[in-house]
């Protein structure tokens, strides 16, 4: 199991108040907003701070959002393509 | 002269408590904290909105209030005659707290959106379709006299069918939400909407 | 047609100035007051341009001869509302009932900041006279003492729109024969509080902003205080004053779309600038010019600006936003923009839409761009649209 990918599926969890869902019950390929999960733009706007305060990586254009926080397999392809200093979860 | 309207419904939520129409229809003495309370309020009527979730408590408060207040009598709303008139001490100081603690590592935009008092008018306006007049007051207590006049004075004015107003008040571990649904057309509890009968409903309770 | 209470008196606090008189001339000489921030410490001081009130907080007790102590939006607040009793002739002695209705949302957030910074390291620290007046409340009700105002005392708060809200709250208590006088308005002063969250919600311009602009990119953030003193025929005659205008029109809807964004129909902007032509008994071809809530994000100017296509077309008046000159002021706003559109009624202008370059390409209808005179103004629309889906429209007319 991706290591990346399970924290920020705990970390989506948390940080977006999402009770009732397990880890497991999110899929990676899953989209996570309108259909899926079901988040939106104040969830999308969550998630960019969590990048920020998890990852250390800035993203400025809100644009940029639907792309990268498609699923979470893109939101770790994201992570991982960024270079510079990232703290990657152990 | 003015010509009061009618209580149609009258909801209130305090002391781990629900009651409409003077009948507790709700407690839970034994809930870890006001939140938990609220969630067990909203799980018991088995209400299917899971946006409640993301709410603040004063939203979750307010959100729920106007719920159990419409319940049976849904079809009277009217999507631009229903008016919304809210008031409360606190604002959104229960939030701003919460949401001022995450300014120094990362503001939090899911807690700022709700930093607002009137955030719960919205909230029960997108849940109800409701997009007629609405207002909300600061006081330091529910003033009957003030919200009854105004009310009162919508509605004789023709601008609302029918009002949803009240008090809805979170911070911390002390909350109360006391709303009425109001309209000049008698049903219901059929009580006149005046400060001298919210006064009676209020000393029903000692929350 | 629905004359609607008088406006016997305006005052007005804002980074264009203190007073009427310096607002006016400002507005007329097209010199905005968005830029660095002087006084707010905050980390995005390099990045974020404001409208700031140019006065710090000690400069502002002396200014009205207030207290020290004061949180910033009760300074602002007093010295607002002490011009419009002044300018009205208005004597705390005059026997008649007054009502101070004022809005805010941030109340003495400053002062709050003040102490959460020792007491967030140490619970121990962090002076309690620092959040004695936090409360929106509190704000009204030192103001209120203050003035000398205790008859009716009321604060309303529902974000952007909520000193258009207290205005029309005034005006219907005076229609209703409840109050003789209304010091009706609203104050708000810049705080990190609200930095902070407007920019996590990524809807701040880091460049001035361009109100109903194709490219604009956000809002400016600004402060500022703002009052009208609204009065009913006997307290005109008690005043011996000039009228400036009056309300005509005023009417209120929510969007009841999302907590923070407006549908992109502008369905609440809708309904509150056709309740309030309805109100004043009015057709949109009476409106002369539309002091609009034009904050300059994406989001709100298409809302709004397809809301007037709607309701508008096919004629439509001038229109302009003057939070390119403010900033979005908040709790504030609408009452600024009251007092700007007042002023643009009794002199016959219309202030321009400053840094405006390429029309939006869904709407058949741009701002104005230059200052305009020698208007014939007979009626002024203003828009103010807050979160929570709060829709407010004021309509003033010449006295």
């Amino acid at each position: 199991m991706d290591n990346l990918k399970q924290k920020l599926k705990e970390q989506i969890i948390e940080r977006l108040n999402l009770k009732n869902l397990k880890p497991d019950l999110i899929g990676d390929d899953q989209p996570l907003f309108i259909e899926g999960i079901g988040l939106d733009s104040i969830d999308a706007l969550e998630l960019i701070v969590l990048l920020q305060q998890e990852y250390n990586i800035k993203l400025s254009n809100a644009e940029d959002g639907p792309r990268v926080f498609y699923s979470v397999s893109t939101m770790a392809d994201f992570i991982r393509a960024q270079s510079g200093a990232v703290k990657i979860p152990s | 002269m003015q010509t009061p309207a009618y209580i149609i419904a009258e909801v209130l939520i305090s002391g781990n408590r629900v009651y409409r129409n003077g009948q507790m229809i709700f407690e839970s003495p034994s809930s870890a904290n006001a939140v938990a309370f609220l969630e067990e309020v909203y799980a018991r009527f088995n209400i299917d909105y899971p946006k409640f979730y993301k709410m603040d408590s004063l939203c979750k408060l307010g959100f729920l209030a106007a719920e159990l207040l419409l319940g049976e009598i849904k079809d009277q709303l009217s999507e631009t005659e229903t008016g919304i008139v809210l008031s409360n001490a606190h604002a959104s100081l229960d939030v701003d707290l919460k949401y001022a603690r995450t300014i120094r590592t990362g503001a939090s935009p899911a807690l700022f959106v709700y930093t607002l008092p009137n955030i719960v008018i919205g909230e029960i306006s997108i849940r109800h379709h409701l997009k007629g007049e609405n207002a909300f007051f600061v006081f330091k207590h529910f003033d009957g006299n003030f919200t009854s006049r105004y009310v009162n004075g919508l509605l004789e004015n023709g601008l609302i069918r029918n009002c949803i107003c009240g008090w809805v008040d979170f911070l911390k571990e002390s909350y109360r939400a006391e709303l009425y649904f109001v309209s000049p057309e008698p049903s219901g509890t059929n009580l006149p909407f005046t400060a001298e009968n919210i006064d009676k409903l209020n000393q029903k309770d000692n929350g | 047609m629905n004359p609607g209470p008088y406006i016997a008196g305006m005052g007005i606090v804002t980074s264009l100035g203190f007073g009427v008189e310096s607002n006016l001339q400002s507005l007329i000489s097209g010199e905005a007051g968005i830029g660095k921030m002087q006084f707010l410490q905050s980390a995005y001081r390099d990045e974020l341009p404001v409208g700031e009130v140019k006065s710090d907080n000690e400069q502002l007790s002396q200014l009205g001869d207030l207290p020290t102590g004061w949180p910033r939006t009760a300074l602002l607040s007093a010295l607002a509302a002490r011009e419009a009793l002044d300018q009205a002739g208005w004597d705390k002695k005059n026997g008649l009932r007054t009502g101070f209705i004022s809005a805010n949302t941030v109340g003495g957030m400053d002062r709050t900041e003040n102490f959460f910074r020792p007491y967030i390291k140490n619970q121990d620290r962090g002076r309690l006279a620092d959040v004695v007046y936090h409360e929106c409340g509190a704000i009204t009700e030192l103001v209120a003492a203050q003035l000398g105002i205790r008859h009716f005392v009321s604060t309303v708060s529902t974000a952007c729109s909520s000193s258009a809200n207290s205005i029309f709250t005034g005006a219907r208590m005076i229609r209703s024969g409840q109050l003789d006088f209304a010091l009706v308005g609203g104050a708000d002063a810049l705080t990190l509080f609200t930095l902070n969250g407007f920019n996590t919600l990524m809807i701040l311009d880091k460049e001035l902003c361009q109100p109903f602009d194709e490219n604009r990119r956000g809002l400016n953030l600004g402060e500022g205080a703002a009052y009208l003193l609204l009065c009913s025929e006997k307290g005109m005659d008690a005043l011996n004053a000039r009228a400036l205008g009056r309300l005509s029109g005023y009417a209120n809807a929510n969007d009841a779309f999302h907590q923070t964004a407006s549908s992109p129909e502008g369905t609440g902007s809708f309904l509150a600038m056709k309740g309030a032509l309805e109100k004043a008994g009015m057709e949109a071809a009476d409106i002369d010019y539309i002091n609009l809530h034009g904050t300059g994000t994406p989001n709100n100017d298409i809302a709004e600006g397809t809301a007037i296509r709607l309701l508008f077309q096919p004629s439509f008046p001038k229109m302009s936003s003057t939070k390119s000159f403010t900033g979005h002021t908040l709790g504030a706003s609408g009452a600024v923009e009251a007092v700007y559109s007042v002023l643009a009624l009794q002199h016959g202008l219309v202030f321009p839409n400053l840094r405006w370059q390429t029309a939006m390409k869904e709407l058949p209808f741009k701002p104005v761009t230059a200052l305009l005179k020698d208007q014939k103004m007979r009626h002024v629309m203003s828009n103010s649209f807050g979160f929570g889906g709060n829709c407010s429209s004021l309509i003033f007319s010449a006295a």
